[in-house]
């Protein structure tokens, strides 16, 4: 059984002065899976995060994706190669209209945007997808509204309307249900199963009863390193994992 | 849900930068009354206060380009008005350029010395984004107090010649001359709108309302960043050109860091990131120096006094305040 990888690491590690956040860290994602990066606070989740994005530059190991090194390059050119992230803070462009903070995503299909000279007009083609996608995660009724002023669920909904709008092959969701209410979480729970379909998504995220439903595979990270990985079933009946969640004295939502 | 939309159209309006037909109607109204304006100013008002002005109101738009759409505070402006005002003057006296070549020239250096500025001080954001301006254009200053056979030292460069616009039509008479300055206005202008209203001033509007997220894009931000630093380099470059042509002397204050603080007040009182506000500064703070010249020392305590009510009273200057009440992007 050969497995069709996406992304991989190894021996991942991030040391910040007389500290190693992340240690050794070997993941393997799938294609087409949506996978879960979980673990008690201060496991190292969001370093890991952001050293796969690129945000955070490696101390040592590789990042291969789709069959290339990408631990030396930059976080807009992952971007380029269809690796294409979340914040944990809801990330939009709050001055912008919701349907321009689409078309600004949209605008990546042209390249480089360097034209000064010409008028925004001729982005106007690009408008009809805009509005198709912003109707995709519901926001229609708020198109014109400057996205700063949404309620933070629709934040989330707008944000994924613009990832989307790139057509990532992979889609990394840094902790997509943070602060949310319940009706929030089923809305992005849905949304976030829809665009699954054609693509891999890779998850950090503190609610459990949403990684159970929604992964096909769950990473734990305890100190830095990978402590049990598998299936929902089969994670959260190790003793590791549970010695790890309680020793923390964080238990989450079980 | 329709409900929450129809509460909240209003403030749709005043998202920034964000132009419907109405709003883009209304802006090429004002774009003719300030052609009409300019046409009419020279004969109810004397040419060269009002060529001081355009000046000042195209430096304040380049600046205005820069913090307004870029997100970027520079506090090293007077760097780029100053040093193409010191080539702009001496080439046109030293080299016998004529005025529109002398002001490309002083143009063209600013955009140079922008982009060789710029590319240090993008590589920090925020206040260290600023303090590395400032230091930098301080460098420009200590670099004309030194050199006194290029800039004239503390003298400056003195009776600079108007010459022949294209070696042709003299520019000896006031009026003459404010036609080319009032054209430069208008080209600066039209060419400021542009960019903001272009597929790269979209991006960089994406890159200052959220950089991190514009990079996750696949966006270079920096060199986004670059090259709207080097636009409002150059740009506040023609304004420093210009000025020099017309009052036919480059000196250390157009080098000055209080310039550099004096092009962020016009901004702030005019309204940071609105389209006109910059202009409207700039006759607000340029006639208050002039007519309130007889208190001497004092303007500067009346302008700090003026900058604290507008910061206190209102934060979004006077054309901000005006596009607030209309609910239009001005």
């Amino acid at each position: 059984m050969s497995e069709d990888i996406i992304l991989s690491t190894s021996g991942l590690t991030k040391e910040f002065a007389g500290f190693t956040a992340v240690n050794g860290v070997d993941l393997k994602v799938r294609r087409g899976s949506i996978h879960a990066l979980i673990g008690p606070n201060g496991a190292g989740k969001t370093t890991c995060f952001n050293l796969l994005t690129k945000f955070l530059p490696l101390t040592r190991g590789q990042i291969v994706y789709n069959g290339r090194d990408i631990s030396r390059e930059k976080p807009a050119e992952i971007a380029r190669l269809g690796l294409v992230r979340s914040f944990q803070i809801s990330a939009v462009f709050p001055q912008l209209s919701v349907k321009t903070n689409v078309r600004v995503a949209l605008q990546r299909k042209r390249g480089d945007s360097f034209d000064f000279w010409r008028s925004e007009k001729v982005l106007s083609p690009l408008d009809a997808e805009a509005l198709r996608l912003v109707d995709a995660v519901g926001l229609s009724a708020f198109a014109d509204l400057p996205a700063g002023e949404l309620s933070y669920g629709r934040k989330r909904a707008l944000e994924i309307a613009t990832t989307l709008a790139l057509e990532p092959e992979m889609l990394l969701l840094d902790e997509p249900m943070a602060g949310m209410g319940r009706e929030d979480i089923e809305r992005i729970e849905a949304l976030i199963r829809k665009v699954s379909k054609d693509r891999t998504i890779l998850m950090v995220e503190h609610n459990l009863s949403v990684v159970a439903s929604l992964c096909d595979r769950i990473t734990v990270l305890a100190r830095g390193q990978v402590l049990a990985e598998g299936d929902y079933a089969a994670v959260s009946k190790d003793p590791r994992v549970i010695e790890a969640y309680i020793g923390s004295g964080v238990g989450h939502g079980h | 849900m329709a409900d929450i939309a129809s509460t909240d159209a209003p403030a749709a309006a005043l998202a920034i930068g964000e132009v419907d037909d109405s709003t883009a109607r209304l802006h090429r109204n004002l774009m003719i009354g300030i052609a009409i304006a300019l046409v009419i100013a020279p004969f109810v008002a004397y040419p060269v206060f009002v060529m001081k002005v355009l000046c000042f109101a195209l430096f304040a738009l380049a600046f205005n380009l820069l913090l307004g759409y870029g997100g970027l505070l520079s506090f090293g402006h007077a760097a780029y008005f100053g040093m193409a005002s010191y080539v702009s003057a001496y080439t046109a006296k030293h080299w016998g350029l004529t005025p529109e070549l002398a002001i490309l020239a002083g143009t063209g250096i600013a955009a140079l010395l922008g982009l060789a500025f710029g590319a240090l001080a993008i590589r920090r954001q925020g206040i260290y984004f600023a303090m590395i301006t400032l230091a930098l254009a301080q460098m420009a200053f200590f670099f004309s107090l030194q050199t006194p056979r290029f800039t004239g030292g503390e003298d400056g460069i003195q009776a600079v010649p108007r010459g022949k616009l294209l070696g042709l039509f003299s520019l000896a008479d006031d009026r003459a001359l404010y036609w080319l300055v009032a054209a430069v206005f208008m080209g600066g202008l039209l060419l400021i709108y542009r960019v903001i209203h272009s597929p790269f001033g979209q991006v960089c509007k994406a890159i200052r309302d959220n950089e991190p997220r514009a990079i996750s894009l696949g966006y270079r931000a920096s060199q986004y960043k670059l090259a709207v630093f080097v636009l409002s380099a150059g740009i506040a470059g023609l304004a420093g050109a210009t000025k020099a042509i017309v009052f036919q002397l480059a000196s250390l204050t157009d080098v000055h860091w209080s310039m550099s603080g004096e092009v962020v007040l016009m901004t702030l009182v005019g309204g940071l990131g609105t389209v006109f506000g910059p202009i409207v500064g700039a006759i607000v703070i340029v006639s208050m120096q002039n007519f309130l010249a007889t208190l001497g020392a004092w303007v500067t305590v009346v302008q700090g006094v003026v900058f604290v009510i507008c910061v206190l009273l209102f934060r979004e200057g006077i054309v901000g305040m005006i596009a607030k009440w209309i609910k239009k992007p001005l």
